[in-house]
């Protein structure tokens, strides 16, 4: 049925969500659990504090088409302790990523890792003769490059956050709505 | 007021209107336990925790109010599972209160430890863990808003021993709750429901499929004034029976893999769906690549992610169905759909003369004859009970169901064992009503103990037990589709009537048709809960059948020799 009327392109792609949630205990694990049990796939997953006492903020990616991400949203939508969401996919947005990367540099190469690092405007943050601890912040895709660039060096290891996001522009995110439509977004649409 | 925070329980259940409880005592609960002593609500001892929570999910489908089991700890939480798991599937409103051990012991494995609150994430509506006695009341008075409130479905609260005995100030509040993330009243845009009127209102040959959402929003009313004003005839899902009465013109009876046959042709036939209230279980589309290949579709549905879950919408409406409805009626003309009807009678009358009720040629005893007798003897208003497979499915197709809230069944999760503690909470919420068990030889076995539980409440249930000497179901699939290997399906059973006789219980033994009217009248007017054994046809099979994978309108028939060599092959 659902191929009959093909009026939505189902299309594959990265979805980024801002979640606002009650920060009480549990919550992380209902919405990971919720993504375990609909068989949703999740790319990247973060979580911190806002502004506001009591409530933090997950940036949740998933690649999924136009059906299952709109699921997505109204599966969060029901649980209890989900103040609100954002599907960011469609809108202006800053994202970033933070990677700390350990690499090996000794006194023979580590001009050449310095400044491979100031190319990509990533920052020093610790010197050890035999290593050094690089911050880098970013799209996905500039981390994904200095990592090529430094893997011949030796990665000794590496952390990333995964994506946070956030839209453009001075709107504040809709409190609960009213009323709803159950139409799914037709080329990113409502 | 001081209160210990087992106290609050008791006051919080009973402020919220509470008179019935189903539960079983242990070391966690015991400060529960004991305050109960003091306040006014009826406890019912299960003899398994499993039947607390059925009882409870039965009490509240048939009161529309809020089911309340409890259990202990460890075991006696986990032995709640399948029965919360049940009411999540079928979307039924319940509370269960767990016992849990002390807040410091938390975490260490202590004796009858067990993490609830994590067990129990993905099968219920959402649930708590109260460690101090001041949140007992908050918690609690939210657990029932979020039960019975937008789609239901069951709610734990697991208390620590010491929440339980900490005492506290208890001031009762009655303010409504409103919780920040929770919507459950969220509603369709105008401009939805216009377009839901104009396909409505062009389509030729529409079909409503009513589902549990009827029941559950109270929509009976809207929904016969909606059938009777547009002349759209209601095809009913399993949990949506009572809907519509039986006897209505407009209802069709039962889809899906054991639905009617005329009314399976009519979706495949359809150009128009109005699903209100259900959520295309798999056991009503058959396969989906060839499901109503001409219909579009509005989906009503109060819980937005149902939409477009399974069936593309072409117009999806969320909302609570008898606001939905109320705003659709008055916005559409009268129609009239003459050639459509037709249509469908001309199959069902095909259907009707080939059923089973008209073929009788010596005294076989076919588990269809005793349902349609039960339903003749009650004239299709008593609260019917079934438990899960052969029976079920003929219950469903046999006993015509005139009265909403009184064909209790678990849909969705399939529960065998779900039958007997079922009707043990009908029975308890509405004592005065007429409550039958229609269940197999093998789900009665799995909660047969809950019949101690009916002596020692002295319910009135009666309890048809369509005997086979078969897992039915399994065997059924077994004969189609694994060419009659019976792999641990053949099922011995204990003496039934004396079973009831050993818990000083009423038992019937019925092997010919000729016996069935009467034992059902002896059933009706005796005092106490009568067992009736009803040795049927051992290898019988449920007609029609869509097979796994195909059509809906592909249906395996009853064979016509059936009948006569006695067997299902």
């Amino acid at each position: 049925m659902i191929s009959n009327n093909g009026n939505h392109a189902n299309k594959k792609t990265m979805r980024t969500f801002a979640v606002y949630v009650e920060n009480k205990p549990g919550v992380l694990n209902r919405v990971a659990s919720l993504f375990r049990r609909r068989a949703f796939n999740i790319e990247s997953l973060t979580v911190g504090h806002t502004d506001e006492e009591g409530v933090s903020r997950m940036t949740i990616v998933i690649e999924a088409d136009d059906t299952v991400a709109w699921r997505v949203e109204a599966n969060l939508y029901k649980m209890v302790n989900v103040l609100r969401i954002e599907d960011l996919t469609h809108v202006p947005i800053v994202s970033r990523d933070l990677a700390l990367i350990k690499v090996k540099a000794n006194a023979e190469n580590r001009a050449q890792v310095l400044q491979i690092c100031d190319v990509f405007r990533a920052h020093v943050v610790d010197v050890h003769p035999e290593a050094l601890v690089v911050e880098i912040t970013g799209a996905e895709d500039k981390i994904e490059g200095l990592l090529d660039v430094l893997r011949p060096f030796g990665i000794i290891e590496m952390v990333r956050t995964g994506r946070v996001a956030m839209a453009r522009g001075s709107a504040t995110p809709s409190e609960a709505p009213e009323f709803v439509s159950a139409a799914l977004p037709v080329n990113g649409k409502n | 007021m001081k209160r210990t925070g087992a106290e609050i329980i008791w006051e919080v259940l009973l402020s919220e209107g509470v008179d019935t409880v189903f539960g079983y005592p242990g070391g966690a609960v015991l400060p529960m336990y004991d305050a109960l002593t003091k306040y006014p609500i009826h406890h019912v001892l299960t003899r398994h925790e499993q039947g607390a929570a059925h009882m409870a999910d039965a009490y509240a489908r048939a009161s529309g109010r809020v089911g309340v089991a409890t259990a202990t700890s460890g075991p006696g939480a986990t032995n709640l599972v399948t029965g919360i798991a049940t009411a999540m599937m079928d979307s039924s409103p319940m509370v269960c209160i767990t016992g849990q051990v002390s807040g410091k012991a938390i975490g260490s494995d202590a004796f009858q430890e067990i993490d609830v609150t994590g067990v129990t994430l993905p099968i219920t509506k959402h649930n708590y863990l109260v460690l101090h006695a001041d949140e007992v009341a908050p918690v609690l008075r939210e657990a029932f808003y979020v039960a019975r409130s937008g789609r239901p479905g069951p709610v734990l609260v697991d208390i620590s021993k010491d929440a339980q005995n900490e005492i506290t100030e208890y001031i009762p509040d009655t303010t409504p709750i409103k919780l920040r993330g929770y919507r459950p009243d969220l509603r369709a845009l105008p401009e939805e429901i216009e377009k839901a009127c104009e396909l409505i209102t062009e389509s030729k040959q529409p079909i409503i499929l009513a589902g549990h959402g009827v029941l559950m929003s109270g929509a009976m009313d809207e929904l016969k004034t909606f059938v009777e004003k547009t002349q759209i005839p209601a095809a009913i899902t399993l949990l949506g029976i009572g809907s519509l009465p039986a006897s209505h013109p407009m209802n069709l009876g039962m889809m899906g893999m054991h639905g009617e046959a005329w009314v399976n042709h009519a979706i495949q036939e359809a150009d128009l769906l109005l699903s209100f209230g259900m959520r295309f279980d798999d056991r009503v589309t058959g396969t989906l690549e060839t499901y109503a290949p001409n219909a579009k579709v509005i989906h009503i549905d109060i819980d937005p992610s149902e939409i477009n879950k399974v069936i593309q919408a072409d117009v999806g409406l969320v909302g609570d169905l008898k606001y939905l409805l109320q705003k659709l009626i008055p916005a559409l003309p009268d129609l009239a759909h003459n050639e459509w009807l037709d249509c469908i009678e001309n199959h069902r009358s095909q259907t009707k003369e080939n059923d089973i009720q008209n073929k009788l040629p010596d005294d076989i005893l076919f588990a269809a004859h005793v349902i349609n007798d039960i339903w003749r003897l009650t004239e299709g208003k008593a609260s019917i009970v079934t438990d899960v497979g052969q029976h079920q499915m003929w219950t469903a197709q046999y006993y015509h169901q005139e009265e909403p809230y009184r064909f209790i069944t678990s849909g969705g999760l399939g529960t065998m064992g779900y039958g007997l503690p079922a009707a043990i909470g009908t029975w308890f919420a509405n004592p005065e009503s007429e409550v039958w068990a229609i269940v197999g030889d093998g789900g009665f076995q799995m909660t047969a103990s809950e019949l101690s539980t009916c002596a020692q409440e002295k319910a009135k249930v009666n309890i048809a037990i369509i005997n086979n000497g078969y897992l039915g179901m399994v065997r059924q699939w077994q004969e189609f589709f694994y060419e009659q290997r019976y792999s641990a399906t053949p099922m011995h059973s204990p003496d039934f009537v004396k079973l009831a006789e050993a818990h000083g219980l009423e038992g019937i033994r019925v092997e010919h048709r000729s016996q069935v009217e009467d034992a059902i009248k002896r059933a009706r007017n005796a005092e106490g809960t009568v067992v009736l054994d009803f040795r049927v046809l051992p290898e019988d099979c449920v007609y029609p059948m869509v097979p796994a994978g195909a059509a809906l309108h592909e249906m395996i028939r009853r064979p016509e020799q059936a009948v006569k060599s006695g067997g299902g092959k």
